[in-house]
């Protein structure tokens, strides 16, 4: 079942909570020993909360738009009185003291959280490799990677375990994972989505956005956690437009631009771009008016991107020291203190991020590599906003290969190109998404990415429901 | 500029306050080198002319009325934390034993 007949039925009385809940808790119970989407499954808060929402069924009261349906949650989304580890040894131990926007929001709603999902560590990376509690697998392949940094919620969607979930989107980490697992995933526009409660990894870039099965789910998902929030002061203070009534309208009249630079990019495998060609296809073929169009600057993306997202991430995460919170590794000094936790507290990959961070950001490296990268962050926004002159949306691949196996990317550069696609949208502030869209030579999910200009999320929902409707 | 030595390494660690071990700067040294030189084709370009962009837009101060509210975490704070005295965060030694 859908999100939207849970909640339909849940909503009627004809369908508990309990029994939603239960049955998957079963499903969970079957597969996640294989997979390993969770990081922790709260089945006893669940049921409790579920036994809520049937007892305000029962009593008549509005149990909220997504009463009953069962959620995860990517374990870098703060939850009170439940373990929030970023899947990093750093936070071992550390409950937090308050819920983030979007969990408040949830539960306002009615849905009820299955558990923590794991990502790479503090959402860097693209495979969920770099977690400190093991990798999570592809449901359509355990030999392969799910994606990452979300990779945790893309599994528990695609395995069925909850029929939504929450990611992070940093430079790609909701909408690759959805590509590689065959689901739908959204990154919103920078700041329609409170950012409240998400440990911050690179502060200019990060979102919150939906996963699902079907793209009426993720919008009704989006409707629930965007709007905004007076605790995050980049929250996008305008009246948020309503999508799902939206979706059924077609492209009819559209204007659609196939990303030249994004189909032919260095890396980007053939039976990729045929599905991507395929998808502009069955957008002309319901309407739309389908061009190749030239952004050139987003062939810079991907360098401006790991020079400014690490440098953002070495001075977030230089409040990880032993003091506060977390994990503290004992010396006789504090400075000693500092070190000694931070080393044996980090991952690989973290490690390696903040020191490349902390390089563009030194004296005499900083013009040359922070200062430039945020030139280019300025170039990106000006083509874009070229192209959306003539266009209402953008498609591209949303990952440059289907999944691929574990171990096979362990140069972090080799990782690093997976992003080349997904980069762009986040650099730019605007709403991008990933919808499936058939399949490649190995038999594996391919995504089809759509990308709008800020604030028009409407139109790409639009985009994606057609693709979705054209594969059915 | 695509080289990157040892040395600079082992400095940038200390910058960010970690403890590297010898094996650990053989290891990220070539793969940082490796990472700023894929950076070249933005090093190389022109932009004297073009503005940074710091954040996707270009966002104004946000205020919000002064009013007192209870926060009313101070306690779930200090629970979590690694050791702590008398209300506030303990840590060792910073400035050496007292006189």
């Amino acid at each position: 079942m859908s999100a939207l007949e849970i909640a339909a039925a849940v909503r009627a009385g004809e369908r508990t909570a309990r029994a939603v809940v239960e049955e998957h808790l079963s499903l969970i119970g079957v597969r996640e020993p294989e997979l390993h989407a969770f990081n922790l499954v709260t089945a006893e808060q669940a049921l409790a909360a579920a036994d809520a929402v049937d007892a305000r069924v029962a009593a008549g009261e509005d149990p909220g738009p997504l009463a009953g349906v069962p959620i995860a949650l990517k374990d870098n989304l703060c939850t009170t009185a439940i373990p929030t580890t970023c899947s990093s040894k750093i936070l071992a131990g550390w409950k937090p003291p308050y819920d983030a926007t979007v969990v408040e929001r949830l539960a306002a709603a009615g849905a009820i959280s299955l558990g923590k999902t794991n990502l790479d560590e503090f959402a860097m990376g693209s495979s969920t490799e770099h977690s400190a509690f093991g990798p999570s697998k592809n449901p359509h392949d355990i030999t392969k990677v799910p994606g990452g940094s979300s990779g945790g919620s893309a599994v528990a969607v695609a395995a069925g375990f909850a029929p939504l979930a929450l990611g992070s989107d940093t430079g790609g980490s909701i909408r690759q994972p959805a590509a590689l697992c065959g689901v739908v995933g959204v990154k919103p526009t920078y700041g329609r989505v409170s950012r409240y409660g998400l440990v911050a990894f690179a502060s200019s870039l990060d979102q919150i956005g939906p996963f699902a099965a079907t793209v009426a789910d993720a919008a009704a998902l989006y409707e629930v956690i965007a709007g905004y929030d007076p605790r995050d002061s980049t929250s996008i203070p305008e009246a948020l437009p309503p999508v799902r009534h939206r979706l059924d309208d077609g492209v009819a009249g559209l204007r659609v631009g196939l990303v030249t630079e994004l189909c032919q990019a260095e890396g980007i495998a053939p039976d990729v771009v045929a599905r991507v060609a395929a998808a502009a296809e069955a957008l002309a073929a319901a309407g739309a008016k389908v061009e190749e169009v030239s952004v050139p600057a987003v062939i810079y993306g991907l360098s401006a991107y790991y020079l400014i997202a690490p440098a953002e991430a070495s001075s977030n995460l230089a409040r990880y020291d032993g003091v506060r919170y977390g994990l503290r590794v004992d010396a006789p000094t504090t400075a000693e203190m500092y070190d000694r936790t931070r080393t044996e507290g980090f991952g690989p990959e973290v490690l390696r991020r903040i020191m490349l961070g902390t390089y563009a950001l030194s004296a005499g490296y900083y013009d040359a590599y922070y200062g430039k990268a945020q030139k280019v962050r300025t170039l990106i926004i000006r083509d874009f906003q070229a192209a959306y002159e003539r266009f209402d949306v953008l498609i591209s691949p949303t990952s440059p290969t289907t999944a691929f196996a574990l171990g096979a990317k362990a140069d972090p550069l080799a990782m690093y190109l997976n992003d080349i696609c997904t980069i762009p949208s986040n650099l730019a502030g605007h709403p991008a998404m990933s919808v499936p869209f058939g399949v490649g030579a190995d038999g594996l999910p391919v995504g089809v990415q759509v990308m709008a200009n800020a604030l028009d999320e409407v139109t790409m929902f639009q985009v994606a429901a057609t693709l979705e409707g054209a594969m059915a | 500029m695509a080289s990157l030595s040892r040395e600079e390494v082992a400095h940038v660690a200390q910058l960010a306050r970690l403890n590297l071990t010898d094996e650990q700067l053989d290891t990220f040294t070539p793969q940082l080198a490796a990472i700023l030189a894929n950076a070249a084709d933005v090093e190389a370009l022109d932009l004297d002319d073009v503005p940074p962009t710091s954040h996707p837009y270009p966002l104004q101060n946000v205020w919000r009325p002064d009013v007192v509210r209870q926060s009313g975490v101070r306690d779930a704070v200090l629970a979590a934390a690694p050791a702590t005295q008398d209300g506030m965060f303990r840590v060792p030694s910073v400035l050496g034993d007292a006189p």
